[in-house]
């Protein structure tokens, strides 16, 4: 079964004059965790829903475990998990009563005792709905997108809300069921989330899929280093292509805005004596030059010269 | 085989609307405004009517009080249910992304909705029992001159108007706001109990009646009486409740949205 998870072809969706997704195609395969990287608005949660059969695609494809969602929804859904990114109880139900609820729609679903405690949902098994915490909601929606055994999860936005060790014990739980056969897809606006989780990474902005890859192939795995400067007074015209000229054809640069710039090039020390060097030269005085290793916030921004999480 | 190795797959249909229906019916009992609703309200109306009627000496046409106004509230207590309850909490489900949850789940919509009807039946039938409990010990006594047609009517009455306002309560719960469809549901529901017919026979609202027993809520109070105070089936408010649930079924299809 080599056919992919997911297939989305040239989708576009608009709400009135918005333009929420412009020509997306990405492709997800089986038994990976695949992470859809964006700031918020960026289109992931209506490309998701369009892959859950929630919306029908005004232009281009989407092919789930080759399957229509829209047109074939109802042989479908029994085949993946859906964790939306907030609410999907009633406020009074109790939590284990309505993973209880979703188990009873499945042929073959989980023990629901089992999945409570793997949450660490531990003893509010009789709270109801309303009185949990975001976070205590954020798993219990976990909880239902795997009750029923799935192939693959739409995981949207999982740790939204959540304490750094539930985070964790989701992280981990995630790459359990990818470990036994799942295919997850996730959205996040945490690059540390990706990164951690994902073999895959797509970045999306404003409705396009801009870069593709591992996370090692997107940092470069690490051989690449990203200068930040940033000014005191806004550059001189024509900065950005007198330093690109200095450091050669290795190195990119990106403004980001009057005062700061991004550099992303081989990770040695020439670099940075180059940049400093340039400033001296140009009569720029520097407020911070500070040097990294390559993160995906860096290859975000160099992509689109603004931060993910503004 | 591993603790999350993929098996899906839907139970079947028949199991699903069961755990629906339960899950509903549940819900629908443990929230106190909506218990107040069912049975609170109908009981203290039908004793306070009674007391009212006694002291005031209400001319029912020579009828008891009890047995004119026992029907009446078996009506209301419908009404409840079918409207009020049911739009409120259908409000709610859709601003909790409860019916959107569902939606990518593998209850059908049509088993949904057929959960739901169950759910509605089942408390209806709870409150009933309980109401026509409480009329007998108030000394009602229904007509037996012909029982099965007074059940039979009863039957047909109780179907036609839970399917009648039910379809009106999906339609405000599917155009409105929660919050919206609350205030409206409970503001109807009130005005209806007051006067639209529902409780007390059209007949005692003089020049109004004529208007009034075309409301759904005077057509099922008159064919509950019909039912049990003169053991016949009405059928011109049975045709009145039909109508309002054929409008308001095709109102509800064509302007429900389920997010």
């Amino acid at each position: 079964m080599s056919e992919p998870a997911v297939l989305i072809s040239g989708l576009e969706m608009q709400y009135g004059d918005k333009r929420a997704v412009d020509g997306l195609s990405m492709q997800v395969d089986r038994g990976s965790i695949t992470a859809v990287l964006g700031p918020n608005g960026a289109g992931k949660t209506t490309t998701l829903e369009t892959c859950e059969g929630y919306r029908r695609p005004q232009a281009g494809t989407v092919r789930v475990l080759g399957l229509d969602p829209h047109r074939e929804r109802a042989a479908l859904l029994p085949r993946i998990g859906v964790m939306l990114q907030a609410g999907g109880a009633w406020s009074g139900v109790r939590a284990m009563e309505m993973l209880d609820h979703i188990a009873s729609l499945h042929a073959h679903p989980l023990d629901t005792a089992m999945l409570h405690d793997r949450l660490g949902l531990g003893d509010c098994g009789r709270t109801p709905y309303r009185r949990l915490s975001g976070g205590q909601q954020q798993r219990l929606g976990l909880a239902m997108a795997l009750v029923g055994r799935p192939e693959l999860v739409f995981v949207d936005e999982p740790t939204a809300g959540m304490d750094p060790q539930a985070r964790r014990t989701t992280w981990e739980l995630l790459e359990e069921i990818r470990g036994d056969g799942v295919t997850v897809v996730l959205t996040t606006h945490h690059m540390d989330e990706a990164e951690r989780l994902a073999d895959q990474i797509h970045i999306i902005d404003r409705g396009r899929l801009i870069a593709s890859g591992s996370p090692t192939e997107l940092t470069s795995g690490g051989r690449s280093a990203t200068i930040r400067l940033v000014v005191t007074r806004p550059f001189p015209d024509g900065a950005p292509e007198s330093l690109r000229r200095e450091l050669g054809s290795e190195t990119e640069v990106t403004q980001l805005d009057d005062r700061s710039m991004l550099v992303t090039g081989p990770a040695d020390g020439g670099t940075l004596g180059t940049v400093s060097r340039w400033c001296e030269k140009h009569d720029v005085l520097p407020e911070s030059l500070t040097l990294g290793r390559a993160t995906l916030e860096d290859v975000f921004l160099r992509l689109t010269g603004r931060e993910l999480v503004p | 085989m591993n603790t999350f190795t993929p098996r899906p797959g839907s139970a079947p249909l028949s199991r699903q609307v069961a755990a629906q229906a339960r899950m509903e019916a549940r819900l629908m009992l443990r929230n106190g405004e909506q218990l107040l609703l069912a049975l609170v309200i109908p009981v203290i109306v039908l004793v306070g009517g009674v007391l009212a009627a006694d002291r005031l000496g209400l001319d029912l046409s020579g009828h008891k009080p009890v047995d004119v106004l026992t029907p009446g509230v078996l009506a209301l207590a419908v009404m409840s249910t079918a409207f009020t309850s049911l739009a409120i909490a259908t409000g709610f489900e859709r601003r909790y992304g409860v019916i959107k949850r569902l939606g990518s789940s593998p209850l059908p919509r049509h088993g949904l909705l057929l959960g739901k009807v169950l759910a509605l039946l089942n408390v209806v039938v709870l409150q009933l029992v309980v109401l026509v409990v409480a009329g007998l010990v108030l000394g009602w006594r229904p007509s037996l001159v012909h029982p099965l047609v007074s059940a039979g009517s009863v039957l047909v009455a109780v179907a036609a108007g839970t399917w009648a306002f039910a379809a009106l309560g999906l339609f405000v719960a599917g155009v409105l706001r929660a919050e919206a469809t609350l205030a409206l549901a409970n503001l109807v529901y009130l005005l209806l109990m007051a006067g639209g017919g529902v409780v007390l026979p059209t007949a005692a609202y003089g020049a109004a009646a004529g208007p009034i027993s075309w409301l759904p809520s005077a057509a099922l109070g008159d064919a509950m009486r019909a039912a049990l105070v003169d053991a016949r089936l009405d059928v011109t408010a049975i045709a009145i409740l039909v109508g309002w649930g054929v409008l308001a079924t095709l109102l509800t299809a064509r302007t429900f949205r389920w997010e």
